[in-house]
């Protein structure tokens, strides 16, 4: 208990629980969207973008913020122009982002080569924008961290109804007369928002587990869009809390080890929860795809 | 191709005879370990990427060879050899995502590619924790992600030859089952091909080859010698032998102008890697554009024909 009041007492702690919390709230709710619309894939392709974003503005010496959100931004732009779908051309993403890489590594030997040399500061952030260092944000990056994710709640939080709509049911949904096209954009521009501030906390590599396993266990929970979306959030939440006071205790566990751990044993735990629900005969919980078109006219 | 990778190799060398700069850095035991283990690499990375595509099992790919790192890293750790990091890692991640049924192709909502994601995230986590735990140093961090090539020997050489000539073997003797199941599932499962069986050796297959291929390319840009000269290749031709031999070609086109033009770069080796395979593939995109266009004006329906298999 009096451990508790110790981790708040630290001013990066209370910077780290504070952006960490929103930030978690954001990929919770994109996250959830993102597997429901089967698109993990572009999950998996921005961490990289962001990556190599991040370190070509290091590398051309701009602020990194620069780099990440533009360099994310743009490549969810990018995917919106190709109007790529989950399962219809994964080669052209895959080719794409694997170059992008090893862009990333070029942009990671120039940084390092100009700052003094390997292991110096140079070798330090590129580790950091890969793995994450939520607890070396100072109290302005916090700030800056907490508006971005409040934005992209706001935005996930507008665009819900409709883009569950759609990614059930396109054919109704555009007869129906909902833009289809425009959503599909617009949760683009989201997800790239969200893994460039997702980045910031658990890293460019990390946050894809912040995306899909809060969103694959809420699903497993609930087969309700509107109850799972904010159950993943609250997941999200609660790993990152876990996580960092993990983190805290023991100083060999890196705070995004912990976070994505305790996400990954909460998703585990869901496997083993549906599968004891199953076998004693009740109706499993589980996303079966056709039970919840039916859920949405009514709720709409 | 050939073309483009001869320039950059000329410019990039400090003379401009270009048999002069080969035979000077084939001179260099290290370069001719690496350009073995390269050649080894991009032939089984071309081959096992070929089936990838097809399959359209590029995010599973892109996973396997993720976590070989955390493999890789905790090998490290508790002092024992990375080459078995390697393959643990990689062989471990296939198996636990083959215990997730797959979801079909265009189908929204799969738990699938959650459980992928999952995968790939926690991996990576597990070898920040690991490598924290050696507390180690950073250069060999990023020489895990992003590759060295000059470090390998010769026994790690015969090590990579034996490991891709079973997994090609293997490769070969389930390539036809594979194809027919990943081209018309229903029908090979009517036709009592062991569907299930099949998909989860290819998991074990991949792994195996992410493993083999990230020793050289580290672990992050494995997934470009998988993916591009597979891609390009399919984009060019729908049949199956014909299909394999050009990713190959293409690949050993790709690692070995790449190794080259590293050679006499200070820019890193899988910087060239990824971005010859990516100018590769975008030849051949390019080419199918407007041959198919040509064809579309000359007789129609012959391009749907092409695509046709690379879609199914």
């Amino acid at each position: 208990m009096t451990g508790t009041f110790f981790i708040l007492a630290h001013p990066f702690l209370t910077s780290a629980y504070g952006a960490g919390s929103t930030i978690a709230v954001a990929t919770g709710l994109v996250g959830y969207l993102l597997v429901l619309r089967g698109q993990v894939f572009a999950g998996d392709a921005l961490s990289h973008v962001a990556f190599t974003g991040a370190l070509a503005a290091l590398a051309f010496g701009v602020d990194l913020r620069l780099g990440l959100y533009g360099g994310c931004i743009a490549f969810a732009l990018l995917l919106a122009v190709l109007g790529w779908r989950s399962g219809t051309d994964d080669t052209v993403i895959g080719s794409l982002f694997a170059w992008v890489l090893g862009l990333g590594a070029l942009f990671l030997s120039l940084f390092t080569t100009s700052s003094s040399g390997l292991g110096g500061p140079g070798g330090t952030s590129g580790v950091n924008i890969l793995f994450g260092s939520i607890l070396g944000l100072s109290g302005g990056q916090a700030r800056f961290d907490v508006v971005v994710s409040l934005v992209v709640v706001a935005g996930a939080v507008a665009i819900a109804r409709p883009l569950v709509f759609t990614s059930l049911d396109p054919a109704v949904a555009r007869s129906r007369g909902v833009p289809v096209r425009a959503l599909s954009t617009g949760f683009f521009v989201l997800l790239g928002v969200t893994a460039g501030v997702a980045t910031q906390a658990v890293g460019a590599l990390l946050l894809l587990g912040l995306l899909a396993a809060p969103a694959g266990a809420a699903q497993r929970l609930s087969a309700r869009p509107f109850r799972a979306i904010w159950l993943a959030a609250g997941i999200a939440v609660a790993s990152m809390w876990t996580g960092l006071t993990i983190a805290y205790f023991l100083p060999a566990v890196p705070p995004s080890f912990g976070i994505i751990g305790v996400a990954t044993a909460v998703y585990m735990g869901t496997f083993a929860w549906t599968g004891l629900t199953r076998r004693r005969g009740s109706a499993a919980p589980t996303a079966a795809a056709g039970a919840i078109p039916i859920g949405v006219p009514g709720a709409a | 191709m050939t073309t483009h990778a001869v320039n950059a190799t000329t410019l990039a060398g400090p003379t401009l005879n270009l048999i002069d700069d080969v035979r000077r850095m084939l001179a260099l035991h290290f370069m001719v370990n690496a350009f073995r283990a390269g050649a080894v690499a991009a032939v089984l990375g071309a081959v096992i990427g070929w089936f990838m595509v097809l399959r359209r099992q590029s995010f599973v790919g892109h996973t396997l060879a993720v976590v070989s790192f955390p493999g890789a890293a905790a090998a490290i750790w508790l002092g024992v050899s990375a080459t078995v990091g390697y393959f643990a890692g990689s062989i471990a991640a296939a198996l636990v995502i083959a215990l997730v049924p797959r979801t079909p192709v265009g189908r929204a909502g799969g738990q699938e590619s959650a459980v992928i994601g999952t995968v790939q995230a926690f991996a990576l986590a597990a070898g920040a924790l690991f490598v924290s735990l050696y507390g180690g140093f950073l250069d060999s961090v990023t020489g895990l992600l992003f590759g060295s090539f000059l470090g390998v020997s010769d026994g790690q050489v015969v090590a990579l030859v034996v490991v891709a000539a079973v997994v090609l073997v293997t490769m070969v003797a389930m390539a036809r089952p594979l194809f027919f199941a990943t081209v018309d599932g229903d029908v090979a499962a009517a036709r009592g091909v062991p569907e299930r069986a099949l998909s989860v050796a290819f998991l074990v297959v991949l792994g195996c080859t992410a493993a083999e291929v990230s020793q050289i390319t580290g672990a992050l840009l494995v997934f470009a010698l998988l993916v591009m000269p597979a891609a390009a290749a399919q984009q060019l031709t729908a049949r199956p032998v014909l299909g394999l031999c050009l990713s190959v070609a293409l690949g050993l086109v790709v690692v070995w102008s790449a190794l080259g033009v590293a050679f006499y770069s200070t820019w890193p080796v899988g910087f060239f890697v990824s971005t010859f395979g990516f100018a590769a593939y975008l030849a051949a995109a390019g080419f199918r554009l407007t041959a198919g266009h040509q064809a579309r004006t000359v007789r129609k329906g012959r391009t749907s024909q092409v695509g046709g298999v690379a879609t199914a």
